[in-house]
């Protein structure tokens, strides 16, 4: 049985020198293979006695099952470090760039009409549209303001001819929606308009978003609430606003919205000409002749607008201080709103 | 309107620094532009007088004064023209500090000008930035106490209030109608001016007919002989007028200009001596020629009224006088008018004709129609204090059944709370009205509410809720928390919307330009050379001055830009309306959907290799936008000519056989005359007549196997892919479920006016295993179409 012990250790040894899994194979084969060694003593065991064999036997067994284990373990882990190398060898480079578009952007007026837009849809406000090119009675007339009335001086108008024009506002929007559709209704109107006025601050087109709410009970104070609570979530931002009496001719009381400076948060800064208030709305009450236009009772009705621009809160949501750049369409701007 | 804060609280002195008046009136609806100190700051000036002058002994320009005022009489140099003795003038001594541009300040010291000693320096307004005029030193009043501190002496501790008015708030445009407004804000009385009747001194009036009764149904006039005009208007009139922002003409203007800020009545004065025969208040004859006290001369409409005498025109009525009879240094005898014209008359005209004065201003928003006579005193009263003279009767043509009404109102108090949102006591709201000037009487609902004259803005109930609020307070008004009926609408699935579509340009790498609606015309005739285009008829400028028919223009105008500034790969897309004229009141409007794209395929990349961008790239996109549209395959590609695109590399979109837009390559000349250098490719399709698609609906998944046949024909290059494909699957039954055009090969092996294409083809049935033969007799099919219809060869 000496043989046997020094066998097993002979065996040891090459299985833990085995450097892959066919020398391992081979160390199999040559110790446990049909012609291996340790095989050759069970072969031999009939040379011994009855009372010997079991014993002898039983012990080239233990022997075997130990080193068919050994082999097993150690077959293992040579496929686990075949498998490690060969993904050590794959590795690439995650830091290159992946393949495809650069993703493009939104023009900033774009995203900022969305952003209105969101809000106002959340509390059950419809986006509406209109045309343009607008005649005179629904863009002025119809909102209580007469030809020659001084607000249209206001306007800067662009003419078509004598009775069309490119529209001042968004509002007309609302006289054709209050046309067509029996109250209680909650509209918004964001779109282009257009004032023949072009210098630092100005540009002949921009864009509005204006809003309308008519029902039986709508106040003052429901405008004031929901013009608040805009302005809050859209500079995300606990600011004050303040309500100033104002003038338009299609609404009455009429107030303007100031809010807070958001740039100085009111100290006063160039941003806000040193006063610490940003004018950024206006609105009021529909005034009765505008309904009276639409055929709308004036007695069972009360509905109130807003209207804002939306380059002005756009740079100042963005902090741009260009108007102008928004119209330039130069890629070095535009992609910084993506 | 600017206005001295000084002279405001000569009306009404509330208890209040200037910042908290500024946000009181702010917050009242009478917004405060700005406000800036009347004068800068500098200290060290006093009233300087010049007892006597010489040449300066080296320089031709400069003179040696003796001035007193200082301490002691000391030597002056002085440069400006007008220095001579006698006169008064600010005098800035040695120790002075005068303003300058950064505030920083600039110190007088002794100097020496060409050798000679100067203690000190002789002030312009400028110097003192006090006004405009630099045309040489300040003279001062003959009567100003010589060594008075000048800040003092022309109580310059004041600041220069402008206000934005509303064109509702005309009322306002006086320092009477702030004040009015200051007195009720701080619930205090008004100390209004004080004007007695002027008694006439003699007999003379001078003849006024008005035959345009509707346009002025109030005409004051008055004779003034014997002015004596050289007189200079007083230094505190000067300074109120000059804080206003007017400067001193000469006395009689200086008391029209006082007058109309004080009170708000636009005046003014004739040379009565140029006056012929009679005043006429009329429309203007059309033609009818005028020159204007400005110098320019108009030929007028005849909807404009005019003041006349018996011979012209002599005044535009309530926008300016005429040349031919202003008041002038020769001037002895004057003729004084203050009129009310209706609003509606006047609104406009001024403007029509280019103008816009004080006077107009006022006049086409409203002036208080019981104003006249008291303007006509108070301008006498000032008039013959300064130049003396004496004054006639007033005479008065009024036609009361054109003049305004005093608006009579009824006010519910149930409307207050409806509209505010706020109960208001009925106590609170008499005394804000009463304070107004309105007269309140009580009735079963409410008030009734007379409003007084200068309210003319007065008209509805809805008015009278804004003057609660405006005086209760915008900001102490209650608010409502949003709360709202949840009344849902159904957004059309089947609707596709226009933000879905430009998120998946975003994706694809798309950059949203906006560019103008109006374009330059040569642009529009590059692009678009066969649309007929909307023209503006006041452009802002001849490059902006008609409307697109395309967003090309625009979207390829964007493109220049930026490849002018070293972008070489541009992708931009745009969407709005395009104006088409169709005989129609107003335009055909279409929102439209295009893009643009040029350059590489890719950013540049270790990845690629730097392919540029062909027709099938902008087209994979479109058909994104169009599938998300549609997938059912709706839309069609058909060869087509559109202008600006290239003939041989242009489709037209179309669904059910309706064009609904074009893709394709710009053409190579319009890209020449555009200086691009690089190609460029187009699409523009019409949103609402691609956005409507259908509801998905479920068909149900086959359990059988499909099968797969690939084909490779052999046809004529010219014959278009899109109708072999049409032609396969109209042969191949009904069990083709998909069909895959995956190669297109010319070129060795092949004629050259040949071309082949491989064709994979996948068969499956709903219900059953397709058998091999019934697939071969559906191919066949297919095969024998296509050598029917294109003489095509299978490939070997």
């Amino acid at each position: 049985m000496e043989n046997l012990e020094s066998l097993a250790a002979l065996a040891r040894a090459a299985i833990n020198d085995a450097q892959d899994v066919s020398a391992l194979d081979d160390v199999r084969v040559q110790f446990l293979g049909k012609k291996g060694s340790i095989t050759d003593l069970l072969k031999g065991l009939g040379k011994l006695s009855a009372e010997e064999r079991p014993a002898a036997g039983a012990e080239i067994n233990k022997v075997k099952q130990a080193l068919q284990q050994a082999i097993g373990e150690k077959k293992s882990a040579l496929e686990t470090a075949a498998i490690a190398e060969k993904l050590a060898a794959e590795q690439i480079d995650i830091t290159l760039p992946g393949r495809g578009q650069n993703v493009g952007g939104l023009h900033p007026v774009t995203r900022t009409i969305e952003r209105i837009a969101s809000f106002f849809e959340a509390i059950g406000f419809e986006t509406v549209e209109g045309p343009e090119i607008e005649d005179d009675y629904h863009n002025f007339e119809a909102l209580n303001i007469p030809a020659h009335h001084p607000a249209r001086a206001m306007h800067d108008t662009f003419y078509i001819n004598e009775h069309t024009v490119l529209r001042t506002h968004t509002s007309p929007v609302q006289v054709r929606v209050m046309e067509s559709t029996e109250p209680p209704l909650k509209v918004i109107c964001p779109g282009r308009v257009y004032r023949c006025d072009s210098d630092l601050t100005h540009t002949p087109m921009f864009h509005q978003v204006e809003g309308l709410l008519i029902s039986e009970e709508s106040s003052f104070a429901d405008l004031k609430g929901i013009v608040e609570e805009f302005l809050r979530v859209f500079f995300e931002k606990e600011l004050a606003v303040r309500f100033r009496p104002s003038y338009f001719p299609f609404t009455e009381p009429s107030a303007e919205v100031d809010i807070q400076c958001v740039n100085c948060g009111g100290e006063g800064c160039r941003v806000c000409s040193q006063t610490g208030w940003l004018e950024v709305m206006g609105c009021g009450m529909v005034h009765p002749s505008v309904f009276e236009y639409s055929n709308i009772d004036t007695e069972k009705y009360t509905g109130f607008a807003f209207g804002m621009g939306v380059e002005r809160l756009a740079m100042l949501r963005y902090g741009v201080n260009d108007l102008r750049l928004f119209y330039d369409n130069d890629l070095r701007f535009l992609e910084q709103f993506k | 309107m600017k206005l001295s804060e000084q002279w405001l609280r000569e009306w009404v002195n509330p208890n209040i620094n200037t910042d908290e008046l500024v946000e009181q009136l702010t917050m009242a609806g009478l917004e405060v532009d700005g406000t800036e100190p009347v004068a800068g700051e500098f200290t060290g000036v006093v009233v300087g007088e010049i007892l006597s002058i010489e040449q300066h002994p080296d320089a031709d320009k400069l003179r040696v004064c003796q001035v007193a005022g200082g301490d002691e009489v000391v030597q002056v140099v002085c440069g400006a023209p007008n220095a001579r003795a006698g006169i008064k003038i600010p005098f800035a001594t040695v120790g002075a500090k005068l303003p300058t541009e950064d505030g920083k300040g600039f110190k007088i010291k002794k100097a020496k000008l060409r050798g000679v000693e100067s203690h000190g320096m002789l002030c312009s307004q400028v110097e003192l930035a006090m006004g405009e005029d630099s045309d040489g030193i300040w003279e001062l009043a003959a009567d100003a106490p010589t060594g008075q501190d000048i800040r003092e002496y022309l109580q310059l501790n004041d600041t220069i209030i402008e206000v934005d008015l509303t064109p509702n708030r005309a009322d306002c445009l006086s320092v009477a109608g702030i004040a009015r407004d200051t007195g009720v804000l701080n619930k205090l009385a008004v100390t209004e001016v004080e004007v007695a009747a002027v008694a006439a001194s003699i007999e003379d009036t001078f003849p006024v007919a008005v035959s345009a009764k509707a346009d002025c149904p109030r005409y004051v006039g008055r004779v003034i002989r014997n002015v004596d005009v050289s007189k200079p208007s007083p230094l505190w009139m000067q300074e109120k007028l000059r804080r206003a922002g007017l400067r001193s003409i000469d006395a009689v203007v200086d008391v029209t200009n006082y007058v109309l800020l004080e009170l708000g009545q636009p005046l003014h004065a004739f040379d009565l001596n140029l006056l012929n025969g009679g005043i006429n208040v009329r429309l203007a004859e059309q033609g009818e020629k005028i020159t204007l006290l400005d110098g320019q001369e108009l030929a007028l409409r005849d909807d404009t009224l005019v003041i006349a005498d018996q011979q012209q025109a002599v005044a535009l009525a309530g926008i300016m006088g005429g040349a031919a009879t202003a008041v002038s240094s020769n001037t002895k005898d004057i003729f004084l008018e203050s009129a009310f014209f209706a609003p509606v008359k006047i609104a406009g005209r001024a403007r029509s004709y280019g103008l816009h004065t004080d006077s107009s201003h006022r006049f086409e928003r409203g002036v208080d129609y019981q104003l006249q006579a008291k303007a006509c005193e108070r301008a006498t009263q000032l008039l013959l204090d300064i130049v003396g003279g004496e004054a006639g009767p007033i005479v008065e043509l009024s036609s009361e059944a054109d003049l305004p009404k005093a608006a009579e109102l009824n006010l519910r108090a149930n409307r207050i709370e409806r509209v505010l949102g706020l109960t208001m006591e009925r106590a609170e709201v008499k005394d804000i009205l009463t304070r107004l000037g309105m007269a309140v009487t009580d009735t079963e609902q409410g008030w009734k509410v007379v409003a007084p004259s200068w309210r003319f803005d007065m008209a509805i109930e809805a008015d009278l809720l804004e003057e609660l609020a405006r005086i209760y307070g915008y900001n102490r008004l209650p608010v409502t928390k949003i709360h709202a009926e949840l009344s849902l609408r159904a957004k059309p699935e089947a609707q596709t919307e226009l933000q879905l579509m430009r998120r998946q340009l975003v994706a694809n790498g798309y950059q949203e330009a906006i560019t103008y609606s109006f374009i330059d015309p040569k642009m529009h005739e590059l692009v678009c050379p066969n649309d007929a285009a909307v023209a503006l008829s006041n452009p802002i400028s001849a490059d902006m001055s008609v409307m697109r028919t395309s967003l090309w223009p625009g979207l390829l105008a964007a493109m220049q830009h930026n490849l002018n500034r070293q972008q070489s790969r541009v992708r931009l897309f745009e969407a709005g309306l395009s104006f088409i004229p169709d005989g129609s009141e107003l335009p055909k409007q279409e929102q439209m959907l295009a893009g643009a794209i040029t350059g590489r395929r890719h950013p540049e990349s270790w990845l690629e290799n730097g392919e540029t961008v062909d027709f099938y790239d902008l087209k994979g996109d479109l058909e994104g936008i169009l599938s998300l549209c549609d997938p059912s395959g709706s839309f069609e590609f058909v060869r087509g000519e559109c202008d600006g695109l290239h003939p041989g590399q242009t489709a037209e979109i179309r669904r059910n056989g309706e064009n609904v837009g074009y893709i394709g390559a710009i053409h190579p000349q319009l890209q020449k005359k555009l200086g691009i250098s690089q190609a460029v490719y187009l699409f523009q399709v019409n949103v609402a007549a691609i956005s409507r698609g259908e509801v998905p609906a479920f068909t149900e998944l086959s359990k059988y196997p499909e099968v797969r046949r690939d084909l490779a024909v052999i046809i004529d290059r010219e014959i278009e892919a899109g109708a072999v494909q049409k032609a396969v699957k109209a042969a191949a039954g009904s069990d083709l479920t998909n069909l895959r055009l995956f190669d297109i090969y010319e070129g060795k092996g092949i004629d050259t006016k040949r071309k082949s294409l491989a064709l994979g083809l996948t068969f499956q049935h709903s219900s059953r295993t397709l058998n091999e033969d019934e697939v071969n007799v559906c191919v066949d099919q297919v095969i024998k179409a296509l050598e029917t219809q294109f003489a095509a060869t299978l490939r070997n």
